[in-house]
């Protein structure tokens, strides 16, 4: 490869899709960064994929989502600001426990929201004065309406994809790319079991190479698989009086 | 949820857990009694449990790669299709691999699976340095041929009815190329196939698909597919272009349930006609990818549907030398009389093997499947009399539909399984539905 290879921070780098994604881009030839709450899987993970991706550098450093006032220290230590930055923390948590306990609310808010978005404007800022960089946030398709059935969660998604539909305007001039994935369901351990409909339903591979083309494109928002943004339009154009009846 | 395994015959209702820590997998195991599941490829009821499946795909981590020793540490989980795109571009390749790349290494070595070189090379349980098993009290034990030695040799070919296989050291083979040199050779008869593996026996790998519906006195007509781990100075321009070849593009897919007329003797006897066909026409020396070489039928994602809903049940068993001319002969010849079509008949000639629990003994494997249908279950009845009746043992990991009083006539290492099983605790802790029906 020609030049300096590019290089991808993965917050969260634990998920399937995280893990499916940070091989395509190994496999385009960039360096990945994975980071996770326990260093030591994150560190479990850089080596699984390294060993997939012949010829890749994977490493792992530690990052909580949760601990915000880390965020200034640990990105001041990177030994170079990223390319690019892949965020695919998330906790789709329980939505009967979260109605009767805040404390389980918040966490999925924050871990959602409040984390997620602390951490991309920091990592926002820095891009923003060297002129380029591209963030890439996994939403949710819950966050484009909310539904008895998870809305504390889609919220929290609606907030994350506010967030950055708000960065996407506010740096679009400054060379600074910004990609928000509603992946809709993911054959991943989160819905491991689950019986879920075929054409709307993406293995973590094709996310992973989905979001690859999508950052190549300079896309701004993707649905991964099409039939989403239909079903979505649908359920966004159903008028509020009729959607409040129907169990979703 | 209704579950199977590849055959879809049977189907069972079982409670499944996706654990993926190994606190969580210990909480499981001491919940109950379970059995571990892979990536469903054992075709019967090897890995169904209705009380407790455990999945164990998400244990899926590769974890360390030692490329001067070609040792590959890996979870029980991690898919050998995985492993072979992470290792052969650095010049590696499983040292032994069955007809499908979607199984996992917990799998394979909980039914010690053989492949096209197994008369040279032997089973994968042999590429095995060591498992860590997690066995009834939730502990985890290090098995290797020094250490535990008893429960490893147990745990290989042990059907996951010792423990549940964490992760394990395996053994891979360097290659020059994911190139394989293949000579293919028209057999007329069983006979003339036996001649033909036993002046091939120096190929590397040796597999012949029967036509098992050919005429009488063509009984045994088939393809004998000779095979080797293509050099780099023997690859033509082409090859060279890319030496290592990824992942055949999957072209199709059997998405739907063939109607049950479609798989009869008239339809069967016309595919076996054909591929003997293109075996004679495509006869000589010739390369081809590791992909379409091992596993031709993983190009047809979903095949296993081609029987339809009721599903299929595969026969497999091993004669030993002595006696495989005549024994294949007779099961070839009742599998013709009850006009069942089998889709796919393959011959392979075994090493020696000495193991507590595994399938292989030298001598020669038959393999067939068949709609599972009351015909020929009936039929597979009598494969199984025929089978025992010259010395011969059967595959566990095909198995839906044996008789617990079968397997005890063919097979005189049991009552030690079973002692093993009983002395462990892991009677109490593991079984299948396939080790209720034998009693194991």
């Amino acid at each position: 490869m020609l030049g300096k290879r590019k290089s991808l921070l993965v917050v969260g780098g634990t998920s399937d899709i995280a893990k499916a994604t940070a091989i395509t881009f190994a496999r385009k030839g960039w360096n990945v960064t994975i980071s996770g709450r326990d260093l030591t899987i994150a560190q479990a993970e850089a080596a699984n994929l390294e060993i997939r991706t012949p010829g890749s550098t994977i490493t792992a450093v530690a990052l909580d989502v949760l601990d915000t006032a880390s965020f200034g220290p640990l990105l001041g230590s990177l030994s170079a600001l990223p390319d690019a930055v892949l965020l695919a923390v998330g906790l789709l948590g329980d939505q009967v426990q979260a109605q009767r306990n805040t404390d389980h609310a918040e966490l999925i808010m924050r871990s959602n929201f409040e984390g997620p978005c602390l951490l991309l404007g920091l990592i926002a800022s820095r891009f923003e004065e060297r002129g380029s960089g591209t963030i890439i946030g996994i939403s949710s398709v819950a966050g484009d309406r909310g539904r008895a059935s998870n809305y504390v969660y889609g919220a929290a998604k609606a907030g994350l994809t506010a967030f950055l539909s708000g960065l996407r305007n506010r740096l679009a001039a400054n060379g600074v790319h910004v990609l928000t994935v509603k992946p809709g369901f993911v054959r991943t351990r989160m819905t491991a079991g689950m019986k879920l409909p075929m054409a709307l339903t993406a293995e973590p591979q094709e996310l992973g190479k989905a979001i690859y083309d999508a950052v190549e494109k300079r896309k701004n928002v993707i649905y991964v698989r099409p039939a989403w943004r239909l079903v979505m339009t649908i359920i966004q154009s159903i008028p509020e009086n009729l959607f409040k009846k129907l169990s979703l | 949820m209704e579950i199977s395994g590849w055959g879809r015959f049977p189907k069972a209702d079982c409670r499944i857990s996706f654990p993926h820590d190994e606190t969580s997998l210990r909480e499981l195991i001491l919940s109950g009694p379970c059995i571990a599941r892979g990536n469903g490829r054992a075709y019967g009821d090897s890995a169904l449990n209705q009380t407790l499946t455990i999945d164990l795909t998400g244990f899926n981590r590769m974890i360390a790669f030692d490329p001067t020793s070609g040792v590959l540490t890996v979870e029980a989980g991690v898919i050998l299709g995985d492993i072979i795109e992470a290792v052969l571009p650095r010049g590696w390749f499983p040292s032994v691999t069955p007809g499908t790349k979607f199984v996992t290494i917990g799998g394979m070595i909980a039914t010690d699976v053989h492949g096209k070189n197994h008369h040279k090379h032997g089973s994968f349980g042999s590429f095995v340095e060591w498992i860590d098993l997690m066995i009834a009290d939730g502990s985890v034990l290090r098995c290797s041929r020094t250490e535990n030695p008893d429960l490893f040799a147990f745990t290989i070919g042990g059907m996951g009815l010792t423990g549940i296989i964490l992760r394990a050291a395996i053994r891979l083979t360097p290659v020059e190329s994911g190139w394989i040199r293949q000579m293919t050779v028209p057999a007329r008869c069983l006979e003339h196939a036996i001649e033909i593996f036993e002046r091939s026996v120096d190929w590397t790998y040796s597999v012949a698909w029967i036509d098992c519906l050919a005429p009488k006195k063509m009984l045994g007509r088939s393809s004998v597919i000779l095979g080797e781990h293509a050099r780099y100075d023997e690859l033509g321009d082409r090859q060279r272009a890319v030496p290592y070849p990824g992942t055949v593009t999957r072209k199709r897919r059997v998405s739907f349930d063939a109607p049950q007329f479609a798989l009869n003797r008239f339809s069967v006897r016309a595919f076996n006609a054909v591929y003997y066909a293109r075996g004679r026409h495509n006869a000589g020396d010739s390369f081809v990818e590791w992909d379409r070489y091992f596993y031709p039928l993983d190009a047809i994602l979903g095949w296993n549907r081609i029987y339809g809903r009721r599903g299929f049940a595969q026969f497999q068993c091993v004669l030993p030398l002595s006696t495989t001319t005549k024994g294949i002969t007779e099961l070839l010849e009742a599998t013709a009389y009850a006009g069942q079509g089998s889709f796919l008949a393959v011959l392979k000639r075994m090493g020696a093997q000495e193991s507590r629990f595994s399938f292989p003994m030298e001598g020669y494997t038959l393999a067939l499947d068949f709609p599972a249908n009351t015909a020929s279950l009936a039929l597979m009845q009598k494969l199984d009399a025929i089978t025992v009746a010259h010395g011969g043992r059967f595959y566990l990991a095909k198995d839906a539909r044996m008789s617990s009083t079968t397997l005890e006539a063919a097979d005189p290492r049991l009552s030690a399984f079973r002692e093993m099983r009983r002395a462990s605790g892991a009677a109490a802790s593991f079984f299948s539905l396939q080790s209720k029906r034998l009693s194991l």
